[in-house]
């Protein structure tokens, strides 16, 4: 019974959760998002960026493009966010004062580019040849052809997937507290992770754990749902047909448009 | 001579206006593999070209080496007597239609805006006037009824006459055909082909890469016979299917016929 007991008081310490609540909800949360939707903007930005110069056929394009992706997928979240947020502190502060936020933002924004570039490039890459041809061949240009016709059905296509970057994101996020935040700068796991040093358990972490959860799960849900939509969605159910019809179809308006 | 405006005949029909076309010596290479090596060929204006040959032989090279969506290593393609090689291909594109085996429609596009699209955003008409456009050409092709429709609702021979209205939406001087009916269950392969005539009986210059023997023995004013990557033989109809001088072609026909 003692060990149960030693447990529930670890984790579910509820006087010890109602306390952190409020500073979780108004600071953690707020922070937390904000950290999050900031940096995937940026990484969505300069991963089509790093997308389409990925895809380019030419060498000297592609290969910037490479070597970025390389080197922010490759290192660890940590390290980047300390080298950029440390090491160009002071221009950052004298730029936009001393938050840590700006410099947070740009390391994960780096980090998040890399991957969503990769995203974007295997979306657009998986687009038919034949759309980008019967572009080329109405005489549109290669730079028309992928905005209007194939960037947008590449991007359709990895919605799932560029969640799932998001997500990633925002558990990223939590890393930027090692630049040091200001009291109302912290973000979900700073604001648990200082409450439980306080109460001396862990269930102010445990609440902040539920709070990435509320994000999280609900919007790979909500993804599927509209993934599901925009593949099977505005479609008109129509009943049988016959492809016999179809030799008449033409007859039908020849007579109307034109005398043979 | 404005290609703005359809022109059409006091009955209503419409009239195109094909240009002539002219490969000399033309010659594609993927890499250092010529695929197709010294064609000669002579379209008139108003008059259709069929390909044929057997497959690997270089006939849907052939086709894009015309509007250099495959760029010809040697040689020269005049349109409408001047050589092309030298303008922006984008724009002796304008010029060119081409239908391909597998439509390649916009599946995100209706009927309606993939034959609007490229009128609007590559010639710079305004949305409506594109649109309006759009319409005409489809009613032209029998689909007045299903405008609204993404391809994915329409069934192949649907698809491939979107496919040719949207071609014919930007006022082509040649059409080029890549066995367009090639990939057509055979009941709606009949609806394509007679498209297909009638626009060479209103005046379109066409070459046609096609396996439909009995299209191109009516249809065609001459016959072209390609078998690894050169013209074997060359003629009417009539000289190539009843009086076939080369074995290549004999043995050919006596395979598909």
């Amino acid at each position: 019974m003692d060990f149960f007991e030693n447990l529930s008081q670890t984790f579910l310490d509820f006087e010890a959760m109602a306390e952190v609540f409020p500073h979780l909800l108004g600071t953690g949360l707020v922070n937390t998002i904000v950290l999050s939707i900031a940096a995937t903007i940026i990484g969505i930005v300069a991963g089509m960026v790093l997308a389409v110069m990925g895809i380019s056929p030419l060498r000297w394009i592609r290969t910037p493009a490479r070597v970025y992706t390389d080197i922010f997928r490759g290192l660890p979240e940590i390290l980047t966010i300390l080298l950029i947020g440390q090491g160009f502190y002071r221009i950052s502060a004298e730029l936009f004062g001393p938050s840590p936020y700006p410099l947070g933002i740009l390391a994960l924004s780096l980090i998040s580019s890399a991957y969503i570039g990769e995203i974007f490039r295997s979306g657009i890459q998986s687009v038919e040849k034949g759309q980008l041809e019967a572009c080329r061949a109405l005489g549109m240009s290669y730079g028309k052809a992928m905005a209007l016709v194939v960037i947008p059905q590449g991007v359709r296509r990895v919605l799932p997937a560029l969640v799932n970057q998001f997500i990633s994101i925002v558990k990223a996020s939590s890393l930027v507290y090692f630049l040091g935040l200001m009291v109302g700068e912290r973000e979900l796991f700073r604001v648990g992770q200082d409450a439980a040093v306080l109460t001396g358990n862990l269930s102010p972490l445990v609440l902040a754990g539920m709070f990435y959860l509320v994000i999280t799960v609900p919007l790979t849900h909500l993804v599927n749902y509209f993934d599901h939509k925009f593949r099977n969605g505005r479609r008109k159910p129509t009943g049988p047909t016959s492809g016999l019809k179809e030799v008449t179809e033409l007859e039908s308006t020849e007579t109307a448009g034109a005398a043979r | 001579m404005s290609r703005t405006d359809t022109r059409t005949t006091a009955a209503g029909e419409v009239v195109y206006e094909g240009s002539s076309l002219e490969l000399q010596d033309l010659t594609l290479a993927y890499g250092d593999v010529e695929v197709v090596r010294n064609v000669s060929l002579t379209v008139a204006p108003g008059t259709t070209t069929c390909v044929i040959g057997p497959s690997g032989s270089g006939k849907s090279t052939l086709l894009r080496g015309i509007n250099r969506l495959h760029e010809p290593k040697s040689g020269d393609v005049c349109l409408a007597g001047r050589s092309v090689l030298n303008d922006k291909p984008d724009d002796l594109r304008l010029r060119i239609g081409m239908v391909f085996q597998h439509f390649n429609l916009f599946p995100d596009h209706t009927a309606l805006e993939n034959v609007a699209l490229a009128p609007w955003r590559v010639k710079g008409q305004s949305k409506s006037a594109a649109h309006g456009l759009a319409e005409d050409r489809l009613r032209e092709v029998g689909l007045g009824e299903r405008m609204d429709h993404r391809p994915r609702d329409l069934s192949g021979g649907q698809q491939q006459r979107v496919a040719i209205a949207r071609a014919l939406a930007m006022h082509p001087e040649v059409m080029l055909f890549d066995e367009a009916t090639s990939s057509l269950d055979p009941e709606l392969v009949k609806g394509v082909l007679r498209l297909m005539a009638e626009l060479c009986e209103r005046g379109m210059t066409m070459v046609v890469v096609t396996h439909e023997m009995g299209f191109a023995r009516k249809v065609a004013d001459q016959v072209v016979f390609m078998d690894e990557g050169e013209v074997v033989e060359a003629g009417t109809p009539e000289q190539i299917f009843d009086d076939p001088q080369s074995d290549r072609l004999q043995t050919f026909l006596s395979e598909v016929l």
